[in-house]
Formats: C-alpha cells, structure tokens, sequence
C-alpha cells in the first residue's frame, strides 16, 4: 500500500521533525497543554472530592459531573470556547492560537475521572481503620492527612493516570479547530489528501500515548504505600476517550 | 460599532439574525431554514452511533464468553481493547482510512472499537457478579450450558451489563462528532462548518442537539432496561 510508504518517508525525513511547524515543536506544545491541563483539573478537583469522600457526602454530585461530562463532545465544548469572544484570545504564549480554549476544554475533560476516582479512593478506605484513627484520638484533619489519604493513593494516582493518557489523546482535537499539537499534522494531511503525513501524525500520537501511560504506571507504582498490594480500579475508570 | 450599523443600514431588508452582521448564538430563524439540514445530521449521527454500538456488542459478547471461558485468554482480551483505547480518536480514524476510504465505515468501525473495551468489561463483571449457588442450582435442575446463559446468568447480569451499554452509547454519541474530520460526523460536520465560517447559531444547535441525542439515548436505555428487569425495580435501582 502506498500509503504506508509515504507514511514511512514522512516519519523518518528529518525535515519533517525540525523547524517552527516541526513535529518536535507541536509535540512539545501538546505536552506543555496535556501537563498544564491536567495539574489545572488536579488543582481544582483533587481537594473537592478528597474532602468531599472524607465527609462521605457528596457522591451524587460526583457520579454526575462524571455523567454529564461524558455526554458533552470536548469538540463541542471546544468549538464553542473558540468562538465565543470570551476568552477571545488569538494567541497564548507557548500555548498558540486558541490556547486558552483548549485548555479550559481539556481541564474540564480531565475532572471527571479525577474527581470520580479521588472520590471513591477516600470513601472505600476501610471503615475499621478509619473507626481505630478516630479511637485513637486523631481529629478529622489527621485522619484525613495521615491515614486516609495516604491508603487512597493508589486509586487517586489511577485517576490521575487515566486523565493523562485521555487528555493527551484528546488534545489532539485542538486542530479541528485550528488548535496547537499535533494533532494539526493528522488533519493537515487529510484536509490536503495527504495520507502519508495524516497517519504518521496519528502514529506519533499513539506512540506518545504508550509511553505516557507507561510513564505513568511506574509513576503510579511509586506511590504504592504497600507494594505489590491489589489495587482496586473502579467501574467508573473508563470515562470517554475524546 | 457604526461599521456594523451601517452594514445593518445598507442591507435592504431586515437582516436574519444568522448574517454575518448580526451572528447570534440563538436563531430561530436558522433552526426554520436549515431544518433539513439539522435533521439530515441528526440522522447520520443516530444511525452512525447505533451502528457502532451495535457492531461493538456483536463483538464484546463472544470476546467476553471466551474471556470467561479460558482465564488465560482473560489478561489478552482486556489488554488489547485497552491499548485501543489509548490511541486517539482523531488518530484511529485516519489509521483506519487506508483500509476503508473516506466514508461513514471507517467512523463506525473506530467507534465500535472504542465502544469494545467498555463492553467487554461490563460483560464480564455482569456474568462474574451472578452467584455461584444460583448457577449450580440452575445446572441442577438441568440447564444446559446454552439454556444457563440466556435464560439464567445473562438477565442476572442485565443490570451490570446495561451500566456499561449506558456509558458506552453516551461516550459514542460524544465521540461521532471527531467523525467531522473524514467528512461522516453528523452533528459534527456542523460544529466543524460552524467553527470555521464562524456561524454561531449553526455551532450552538449543533452542540445542544449533540447533547440531547445523548440524553435521550440514554433515557431510552434506562427504560428499556427497567422493561427487562422488572425484578429490580422494587429494590435500588441498578
């Protein structure tokens, strides 16, 4: 097939890589935008629903962002942050045309599973040990900080790790409209009709994919309190792609 | 200002308000004119959509017999229609257009994969979370193997199974729109045409009728499956 050849040149031409429209340029811009996302919806949903789950209140509020942000399309959403004339700005530093726009998308796709997962991690903490912290005298804060949080690690970092490989993947919608990242190379090859260098976008993309979510397993191991030990995923880790 | 007035000004008639001079986000006039064209997208979207899930449904359920079946082949089943998962959607179209063309099948097929991985996950709990004593009653009274499946475990396991056909049909109506980019997105084409021409009462219809197809889909399931499960309907609601 020919069009495999002509993704194999685009892949391996260096000219294809340097320069100001280059891939190494749109791939950094995708993961200054995937990482910037991500430690915005951490910032903002973390501390909601972690304490919300040491409260034990608030479960429906959380179930139903997670619904609600399934149903809206991040292109629609996309779409409308870019045509509204707020925030209307055409350019955002590193960030490029429609910068803010994809961000404020990206951040909202990112909360559900984050919120979702911190949420159920604080809650399934084992009712006996949080019953023993407060025998043994500890305030809530305490409870909180020393023994909640740390055994509900492991499902908060799943969260976390399942947002960054779903907000990677979906940054690349950007393009659609005429966002940065790569995901420009994939439609500038097909609005162009050419496929070559659509795929090799698309190649590059799930490339980076696995190895952000490898990253991020190692990543998730390190903040194992008990190593080794079964981490329990919840039904709800598998939120929409974008 | 006065620039815009004097557009308003020169234009012989009262200008709709889907003109460049005016754009508004909500035109009633828009939904009137181009009604065939909001209702031809929100067929393609429908069908496209109920095309997909139901190809993944086709697939998920062998995928999850055999996965329950040989445990081995259990890690291979989920690893793989997780890895699909990883590669994004404006990816996986293109990726599969050498195979398919620039056509609605290549949306659907990406789509139903991405639809796989919930399902196949939800099969499988649903079928794990019937009990052991229930199925070895079941035998007992001398249920075939094929007659145990869809007579007993399978509507024990509707309420898990419809959970993850919720979450997959919402997550897919979402997911169509990116079909904009081979040209077969439904509501999507005209977000992207919205986008691009700047038409803003085009764009918001699009959006808001992209999202009550989801909802309604949605709605639809959940009394389908009260319909099938009357036995749950006492308790908690699955």
């Amino acid at each position: 097939m020919n069009v495999f050849v002509d993704t194999w040149d685009y892949l391996f031409d260096g000219a294809n890589w340097g320069g100001s429209g280059g891939m190494w340029r749109l791939l950094v811009q995708q993961l200054l935008i995937t990482v910037t996302a991500l430690v915005a919806a951490m910032a903002v949903g973390l501390p909601v629903a972690l304490w919300l789950g040491h409260l034990g209140r608030g479960g429906f509020l959380a179930i139903n962002i997670s619904n609600v942000g399934r149903a809206i399309p991040t292109f629609a959403l996309l779409a409308l942050l870019v045509t509204l004339d707020w925030p209307g700005v055409t350019t955002f530093g590193p960030y490029g045309r429609a910068g803010i726009a994809t961000l404020l998308a990206l951040t909202a796709f990112a909360l559900p599973p984050i919120i979702t997962n911190s949420y159920v991690a604080v809650t399934e903490v084992a009712a006996e040990v949080k019953e023993s912290a407060r025998g043994m005298g500890m305030t809530s804060w305490q409870q909180f900080s020393r023994v909640e949080l740390p055994l509900a690690l492991p499902l908060v970092a799943a969260g976390v790790r399942l947002a960054l490989v779903q907000v990677w993947a979906t940054a690349t919608i950007a393009a659609l409209v005429a966002g940065p990242g790569l995901g420009r190379v994939i439609t500038d090859g097909f609005y162009n009709s050419y496929y070559g260098k659509g795929i090799a976008g698309a190649v590059v993309v799930a490339l980076v994919a696995l190895v952000l979510e490898l990253l991020a397993a190692l990543g998730q191991r390190l903040v194992h309190p008990l190593p080794r030990a079964a981490v329990r995923r919840t039904d709800d880790s598998m939120p929409a792609p974008g | 200002m006065t620039l815009l007035g004097l557009q308003v000004a020169t234009a012989a008639s009262e200008p709709s308000c889907y003109s460049r001079a005016v754009n508004d986000w909500v035109c009633g006039a828009y939904l009137a004119d181009r009604r065939q064209q909001l209702v031809e997208a929100t067929i393609e979207h429908l069908w496209i959509t109920t095309a997909a899930v139901l190809l993944g449904v086709a697939i998920a359920f062998p995928l999850a017999l055999l996965a329950r079946r040989q445990p081995r082949l259990e890690g291979l089943v989920l690893g793989v229609s997780t890895g699909l998962y990883t590669i994004p959607s404006l990816a996986l179209f293109p990726l599969l257009v050498p195979f398919t063309g620039i056509s609605a099948t290549t949306v659907v097929i990406g789509l139903a994969a991405y639809a796989l991985t919930i399902l196949v996950r939800s099969m499988l709990e649903g079928l794990r979370s019937v009990p052991a004593d229930v199925r070895e009653s079941a035998t007992g009274l001398g249920y075939s193997p094929t007659s145990l499946l869809f007579r007993i475990e399978l509507p024990l396991a509707l309420p898990v199974i419809m959970a993850g056909l919720r979450i997959a049909t919402v997550s897919t109506v979402a997911l169509t729109t990116v079909g904009a980019l081979v040209a077969h997105g439904g509501l999507g084409n005209l977000i992207q045409d919205g986008v691009f021409s700047n038409f803003r009462a085009e764009l918001l219809a699009a959006c808001v009728l992209c999202v009550l197809l989801a909802l309604l889909l949605d709605v639809l399931l959940v009394l389908t499956q009260r319909l099938l499960t009357p036995w749950t309907r006492g308790g908690a609601a699955a």
